[in-house]
């Protein structure tokens, strides 16, 4: 190693930040891209899952709250871009890598919506899962990237609230509403559970190494599980894991996830992924003339 | 175009830096900024900037050691301890 990237390195494992402007070794910078775009392709795929349901909300106040919570997304992919393109990858390119699948989306967001129950176990379970992982980002080393993830904390943090209360309003209807949740909860355990990937240990993940993330992912995964599944099981709510209870140190022991199934899922073949992409093709090509005619006003 | 976003939490509190987006002209920078920054009542006032109207200083070599202007650049010690002494109240 260099000594430059050396005490670069030094820098940011002490807690240092680094800004657009300032030095940075080319690896780190191609980490960051790499990383960054991936959250901001996953903000604007995220919200295709949810799409489903505008249309089919069940009253109003929801259809509302749904799409003020897409919005709010699709928001983020653009703060999330802009620092992806300060860091010297256009937002053109990487819409283009996205929809050709060169690279890569969250891996729950490759899954199909089958029921009203399934937006609630997202946007209460997902964006849980979500908000954990997004604040470690907040110590992030990388100073801009940091900043956004202020805003998109203190937004999830709404969302966080209209899933629950979605869930609870249909735990505590009809049967059938029930059913449609608990339904729903046994289909999303798995994606949950891959979620803050492998258990890598913080110091052999590259992306701990340069402080990009400050969390390692399988204490982000503990993270979880200890503030969720008693608010699952409070609701008379039953998870598919048998293995799953928290032991005398206080650590959850659960069945090893699939691990290769989550290689699988993000690189293309979960159940909705080709769907997704293919969507997100036909609205690029869409709204094309929308982008011609906001690039001739700004010209 | 990229914009610049500087927003006021509350009145009387600094602008601080929020972040930056695309618009193809100042009337849908107005109208993003609203959106991006101030849907929920989270910013009082907003300040929305072209980024190339934004000038940039981030060096401050400091040659000639003017540190006359710097509170760093007094020590009053010793000389306030002989005053004391010429003046007959120095304590203890």
């Amino acid at each position: 190693m260099d000594p430059r990237t050396h005490d670069f390195l030094e820098f940011v494992q002490g807690g240092g930040q680094v800004e657009t402007g300032d030095w940075m070794p080319d690896e780190y910078r191609a980490r960051l891209i790499k990383f960054i775009e991936m959250h901001g392709n996953s903000e604007l795929m995220g919200v295709l899952p949810e799409r489903d349901w505008i249309l089919r909300a069940p009253t109003l106040q929801r259809k509302l709250a749904l799409t003020a919570k897409i919005q709010d997304e699709v928001g983020h992919c653009q703060l999330i871009y802009r620092v992806v393109e300060d860091l010297g990858k256009p937002r053109e390119a990487c819409l283009d890598d996205l929809i050709s699948g060169k690279s890569k989306f969250h891996n729950v967001f490759h899954y199909p919506t089958r029921s009203w129950g399934d937006v609630g176990v997202i946007a209460w379970l997902v964006d849980a899962a979500a908000i954990i992982s997004q604040k470690a980002l907040l110590k992030c080393s990388y100073a801009p990237y940091a900043r956004v993830m202020k805003k998109v904390c203190w937004e999830e943090s709404f969302h966080i609230l209209h899933g629950r209360d979605t869930v609870l309003a249909m735990v505590t209807g009809t049967p059938e509403q029930f059913e449609l949740v608990q339904e729903a909860l046994l289909r999303w355990w798995e994606p949950l559970m891959h979620f803050h990937g492998t258990p890598i240990p913080a110091e052999e993940d590259p992306m701990f190494v340069w402080r990009i993330k400050s969390q390692a992912n399988e204490d982000a995964r503990q993270q979880f599980l200890d503030g969720y599944v008693p608010q699952i099981l409070e609701l008379g709510l039953e998870l598919p894991d048998q293995k799953l209870r928290k032991n005398e140190d206080g650590v959850w022991e659960y069945t090893e996830p699939d691990w290769d199934k989550l290689m699988a899922v993000v690189t293309g073949h979960g159940p909705a992924s080709q769907e997704r992409l293919a969507f997100r093709r036909l609205s690029r090509a869409d709204v094309d003339w929308v982008s011609r005619a906001m690039l001739s006003e700004a010209a | 175009m990229i914009f610049e976003v500087f927003r006021q939490e509350r009145k009387g509190q600094a602008f601080m830096h929020g972040g930056s987006f695309h618009a193809p002209n100042r009337e849908f920078a107005d109208a993003y900024a609203r959106e991006f920054y101030a849907r929920r009542g989270e910013s009082v006032a907003l300040w929305v900037v072209p980024r190339e109207e934004i000038v940039e200083i981030d060096e401050f070599p400091d040659e000639f050691d003017l540190k006359y202007r710097r509170v760093d650049g007094y020590s009053i010690k010793a000389r306030l301890k002989e005053a004391r002494e010429r003046a007959g109240t120095l304590q203890g």
